[in-house]
């Protein structure tokens, strides 16, 4: 418990300072790398022939990120279908066949990183960097690209630049995803995490008997997999591998590195939303200035509007976290049964050197950041320590995945705002700009997509030969498994509850699918929300105005995620994890 | 059109109406321009077929006759709950209107032609442009501007005002209303509208909710509403296979109960009637709002731009004090000022009157005086006492020429006098006894009482008030303090009115303003809500967004309050209505599956009977509390300003956690109490 909090409270300690930078690098401001960085950038612009400063509009913006990831898979795509090639390939690992192949690259583009192969035995080292680490790093860079042109619009300095992608793309890869990664990884490799170029080794254990233990570029990896919040393993058993997470410290190295971005684009949102509100008081007449609101230290950390939607994920996420740990100390009653002792509470699946509260940490994180990533194996969690995870994909905006998270839960803000606003006798507003038909449409088009993708793909699982082929546990926690696999899919998590066999046509097709729509649809429908609220007037702020810079608001956005995320799947959710719970129980 | 007029939620007729009404909606073509409740009817005609035909689509058990016809009786009674709801708000407006209708009687007029005869033609006749004379005793036969005569015209028929006005030609009252009747005098007057254009007609369609287009706001929460229904949609035809899956195989009726369980039928069902019934009360502060868009702007004025003569202050009428001239005795001066006043109904003569008594003058009527009316050629009033004095008091100019008249002198002090009372933004009355001037009255502009209180009241819910005067700005200062206006312009034009309506706009504000003359009818334009006054001209009206019949430009406060309450009532009942889904869910999800996974049982938290009363009772809790909540949607949320914060966390606490708790009650109640029925039934 004590270990949780401790590794709460230091992560909300670094997060501010990474907000602060991230806020820097998006809003163009200057930072201490500047004078080495901006050369590099430059010959990178040179090279490619982009012109930083020309701004887009929100479709130019849409259509170039979706243009420049179309591009990406297809040079990716061919590259895994000729991997056999004896090129930094020492374990003569085969060529991808097309439907998984197909899988890969969606997954890894969408920044998702749902694995239906094994990487060992998959993928060789040209793979790996050429694929695998590079799609790690553009595709949390389009992701956070994307949310930095959305806050954009939000912040409403102009009526309809939300800057430019190639630029966000670059800056954002050089500023924040290679150094940190560069220091992130040596850290690893410190810890014990391989980093080389080498076949696999074979040793002879104490027992005496031999063991292969598989090598590679496994430490660059691992630190982009969780700061893109990316989640897909050098290994099939991902984190939960000493090879890839060897020690307590590495795998702190790796909680800190999935939560401290995500974080950060809260705090990069309240500054930059502080900003254009700023300038917009500044160009009123001096006479009409309300008195200025004396900013509270939280206010001025996370910026006034990012404080409460910081508050409200941190609420989901402890609510998560609690549910979580607390039904992993509670044991199994079937292993208790026979005599297992479930004193440590539930430790099948886990690892011992993490033990319950490290992992139900790591999986409360890996779902609510969207990485992934896994620690243990989230397949043998307790039915209720498994619905935490799978809740938090369905929510999908608790922090969320690089940037899309915080998009997301604008998302509901703008529901919240829209039945609060009401409820104070005005038609509603958000971040001083009016919520009207056509932003109440496409916010509805956008929060549909979610549970629309996941319970219709279910349903279509299991109502076929195909889907339910596929199923390793059948009953609730079969269905368990599918929604899992669908709701790691739409949310674009990856992590999967790995008893699934889903190495099929059918699996790799549906949930490339949903990956795909998952990811590119709410984006392009993001930015045309806030492309639509950057051309409006601001309004004034008045005693009458809704505050959604307070705690109240944050509660009540944590209702309205809950009631309009969560009711949705709750019929889902009874009959899977809840059955499972009750009949474990009963 | 009275106020008192129509308090009672429900008359006989209106309930008569009301019924038919919500029967004749049930028309498909006309329920999906409602598509909650069009989902609900769709939900009907599936299980009446299912009643009729079991099994017809596929499922095995065919005994759940009785039950499906159950479910779609409740689902039927549902759809007509809703309609219900709307048709007594529409019924609500149409009595209104048949009010008004009633002064619409067609009426005869007397067209002038080009060489000046006469022709005796029906109102319905007149096209725009048409010259008529009207005589006393006539009604007049159509909207329109004089443009010759001055008469009284009795106009109680539109605002129920009985005591007559004044229209005349040019200025600010030429403007006259169909319907209404010319008691003194004549009136040639031009018709402004063309048959079924009047200013009456559109009232009246605007009231019976004829021309009623759905707000900006409406639209939005219907986006929101329908896509709720989209995604509950989503999950109830996924959760037939996933159901099957875990080996359950759930009834198509059942499923359909869930379904329009969780769909918002509440708020879908009330949305129009709320929004009718929030026109209707505005109409019955005897304003007629010209959309619906006007009143939901009216929740989001941030400035209201008053004029303050009439709106602030009473106008340059009540006496404040008596100054008297050198050389004359004060208590004198005030003796013949109460002397003069004693038969002078008008604001100044009673307030001059009630000064005197107030500083221990005790004049009383002298057996045998004369009074003189004031008449706009003397320009003063008083009294011819017995024994000849003649008191008289009036404008300064005009009493100096009739002292010079009989020779007296006009003494050097009355001018500092009468410009002090004028720096200090009164009017002075000087009075004279015979050809002696005695002083001046200082008539003082007063604020209405009760307005500092209104405006802190505003201020609270952060509307900022701006005062509006052609007062120097000294004066303006004064009042501005003394009413507690947030700003005020002095020396205003009505382009200054514009300039500052737009200076307002730019900052993002919503800008209120009331006006009655020609020159306001721009600014009116502007302005984002615009109420002009009955009595202006027909540019103002024209120009605005609402009209107040009572010409009464303080009702633009009430007018704001009602457009907040009506955006809180639509508020406050889609989160009631979307907080119930809890208690629905745990009402029927348990009962859907216990069947086939009893644990589930544990979920089943109110400890309803049965399944098949469980689901019922979340049905009929489902179509009871529409009509539960009728009263709510037409007389609007309670409404108290106060500030943003106070306000969400009240209504949270009402309509969240009340949305939340309250199903749970309402259902275990019904469940009570229909459970030995359906034993009985034998499902």
């Amino acid at each position: 418990m004590l270990q949780l909090v401790l590794t709460l409270i230091i992560y909300l300690i670094l997060v501010i300072p990474v907000g602060r930078y991230l806020y820097h690098i998006a809003a163009g401001k200057q930072t201490f790398a500047d004078p080495v960085l901006n050369r590099v950038d430059g010959a990178i612009y040179k090279l490619s022939g982009v012109d930083p400063h020309k701004g887009m509009n929100w479709k130019q913006y849409a259509l170039t990120l979706v243009g420049t990831n179309a591009v990406m898979m297809v040079l990716s795509y061919l590259i895994l279908r000729i991997q056999s090639i004896p090129l930094l390939n020492p374990n003569g690992v085969k060529s991808m066949e097309p439907a998984l192949a197909f899988n890969t690259i969606i997954s890894f583009m969408t920044n998702t990183n749902l694995q239906h192969y094994a990487g060992e035995s998959g993928l060789s080292y040209l793979s790996q960097m050429l694929v695998i680490i590079f799609m790690m790093f553009v595709s949390a860079a389009s992701g956070y690209a994307a949310c930095v042109a959305f806050i954009r619009g939000l912040a409403g300095k102009t009526k309809d630049n939300v800057g430019n992608f190639f630029a966000d793309l670059v800056r954002i890869t050089t500023r924040v995803l290679l150094p940190f990664s560069l220091a992130g990884g040596l850290l690893l490799v410190w810890q014990g995490v391989p980093q080389n170029f080498s076949g696999n080794v074979v040793v002879q254990t104490l027992e005496g008997t031999y063991q292969v233990l598989a090598m590679g570029p496994v430490a660059a990896l691992e630190i982009i997999k969780h700061l893109g919040t990316n989640g897909g393993g050098f290994f099939g058993a991902n984190s939960a591998t000493p090879m890839e997470n060897p020690t307590i410290l590495s795998n702190l190295i790796q909680l800190y590195s999935m939560m401290l971005l995500p974080g950060a684009c809260v705090i990069t949102f309240g500054k930059m939303v502080g900003d254009g509100r700023r300038q917009q008081q500044k160009s009123k007449a001096p006479e009409t200035l309300l008195p200025a609101r004396r900013e509270g230290i939280t206010a001025r950390l996370f910026g006034q509007e990012g404080r409460s939607i910081f508050l409200a994920m941190g609420i989901l996420f402890l609510a998560g976290l609690s549910l979580c740990y607390w039904a992993e100390t509670q044991g199994n009653p079937a292993l208790a049964e026979i005599g297992l002792s479930q004193a440590a509470g539930s430790m099948e699946g886990k690892e011992v050197r993490f033990g319950v509260a490290q992992s139900a940490l790591f999986t409360t994180v890996t779902t609510s950041f969207t990485t992934g990533t896994v620690n243990n194996m989230h397949d043998t969690l307790t039915p209720l320590g498994g619905m935490v995870p799978l809740l938090h994909m369905m929510l999908n905006c608790v922090f969320g995945g690089k940037g899309v998270g915080l998009m997301n839960m604008i998302l509901y803000a703008i529901l919240a705002v829209f039945i609060c606003g009401l409820m104070v006798g005005r038609t509603p507003e958000y971040l001083g700009k009016k919520i009207e038909g056509r932003e109440m449409k496409l916010t509805a088009l956008a929060i549909i997509i979610h549970p629309l993708l996941i319970l219709s793909f279910t349903a279509l699982a299991v109502a076929t030969s195909a889907g339910q082929a596929g199923v390793t546990n059948p009953g609730f926690h079969g269905l368990s498994q599918i929604l899992y696999e669908y709701a790691s899919s739409a949310a674009n998590n990856g992590s999967g509850f790995e008893g699934l066999a889903d190495n099929t046509l059918f699996w790799n097709l549906t949930t490339g699918i949903v990956m795909f729509l998952g990811r590119y649809l709410p984006i392009v429908i993001q930015l045309a929300i806030a492309g639509s609220l950057m051309k409006k007037n601001y309004i004034n702020e008045s005693a009458g105005t809704l505050r959604t810079s307070t705690a109240s608001f944050a509660v009540i956005l944590v209702f309205v995620v809950y009631i309009f995320a969560a009711l949705t799947f709750f019929p889902a959710l009874a009959l899977g994890p809840i059955s499972e719970h009750l009949t474990l129980w009963g | 059109m009275s106020k008192k007029q129509n308090k009672k939620l429900l008359t006989r007729e209106i309930l008569t109406q009301a019924l038919i009404g919500s029967v004749k909606k049930l028309d498909p073509r006309y329920m999906i321009k409602n598509p909650v409740m069009f989902v609900v009817e769709t939900g009907f005609f599936i299980t009446l077929l299912l009643t009729i035909f079991p099994g017809m689509f596929g499922e095995g058990d065919t005994g759940l006759r009785i039950y499906n016809l159950i479910v779609s009786i409740i689902l039927l009674v549902t759809v007509l709950f809703a309609n219900f709801a709307e048709s007594v708000a529409e019924g609500r407006g149409k009595a209104q209107a048949a009010s008004l209708k009633k002064t619409q009687k067609d009426t005869e007029a007397h067209l002038l032609n080009q060489d000046g005869s006469e022709t005796l033609v029906s109102s319905s006749e007149l096209k725009k442009g048409d010259v008529v004379m009207v005589s006393a005793g006539e009604v007049i036969p159509g909207d329109g501007e004089v443009i010759e005569g001055i008469a009284s015209v009795d106009e109680s028929a539109i605002t129920g005002e009985s005591a007559p006005v004044v229209r005349e030609s040019g200025g600010d009252f030429c403007s006259v209303t169909g319907g209404t009747t010319v008691v003194s005098d004549w009136l040639k007057i031009r018709i402004a509208s063309d048959p079924g254009n009047s200013f009456l007609d559109r009232m009246i369609a605007l009231v019976e909710g004829a021309s009623r287009k759905k707000t900006p706001n409406e639209i939005a929460l219907s986006t929101l509403l329908v896509s709720l229904t989209i995604i509950f949609l989503i999950v109830i035809v996924t959760l037939y296979p996933i159901g099957m899956y875990c080996g359950v195989q759930l009834p198509l009726s059942t499923l359909i109960a869930l379904m329009v369980c969780l769909i918002p039928t509440t708020i879908g069902g009330l949305l129009s009637g709320i929004g009718i019934a929030g026109m209707d009360r505005v109409t019955r502060f005897n304003v007629i709002a010209m959309s619906g868009k006007a009143v939901e702007a009216c929740g989001d004025v941030d400035t209201m731009i008053l004029d303050k003569t009439g709106t602030i202050t009473f106008g340059n009428r009540l006496a404040a004090d008596f100054f008297p001239v050198e050389g004359a005795d004060r208590s004198d001066l005030i003796h013949c000022a109460a002397l003069t006043s004693l038969h002078d109904d008008t604001p100044e003569g009673k307030s001059t009157l009630e000064l005197a008594h107030r500083l221990g003058d005790n004049s009383q009527e002298i057996p045998g005086s004369a009074f003189v009316e004031f008449t706009a050629q003397t320009r003063m009033s008083g009294v011819d006492l017995p024994d000849g004095t003649k008191v008289r008091k009036g404008a300064s100019d005009a009493i100096e020429q009739y002292v010079k008249a009989l020779g007296g002198e006009v003494p050097a002090d009355l001018h500092t006098h009468v410009e002090k009372v004028s720096s200090l933004g009164g009017t002075p009355l000087v009075v004279c006894k015979n050809k002696q001037i005695l002083g001046v009255i200082y008539l003082k502009d007063t604020v209405k009482p009760g307005m500092a209180e209104r405006f802190e009241r505003l201020r609270a819910i952060g509307i900022k008030t701006i005062m509006c005067t052609g007062d120097n700005p000294l004066t303006a200062a004064t009042i501005a303090k003394e009413a507690g206006v947030d700003g005020f312009i002095a020396e205003c034009k009505p382009e200054d009115k514009i300039s500052v309506i737009k200076k307002e706009q730019a900052e993002g504000k919503i800008v209120a303003m009331t006006g009655d003359g020609t020159n306001d009818a721009p600014a009116l334009a502007q302005a984002n809500v615009g109420l002009a006054m009955n009595s202006g001209t027909t540019a103002a009206k024209e120009a605005a967004n609402m009209v107040d019949l009572d010409s009464d430009p303080t009702k633009i406060l009430e007018v704001v309050e009602i457009g907040k309450q009506l955006l809180i009532t639509r508020g406050s009942l889609t989160t009631f209505s979307i907080a119930n889904d809890i208690a629905k869910y745990f009402a029927i999800i348990p009962a859907m599956f216990m069947a086939a996974i009893p644990q589930l049982g544990v979920l089943n938290i109110m400890h309803l009977s049965t399944q098949n009363s469980a689901i019922l009772s979340a049905l009929i809790f489902n179509a009871i509390i529409i009509p539960c909540l009728i009263p709510l949607a037409m007389k609007g949320v309670k409404y108290r300003p106060m500030s943003s914060g106070k306000m969400l966390a009240r209504n949270m606490m009402i309509y969240g956690l009340g949305g939340v708790v309250t199903p749970f009650i309402g259902i275990k109640l019904i469940d009570t109490m229909i459970a030995p029925v359906l034993t009985a039934l034998g499902i």
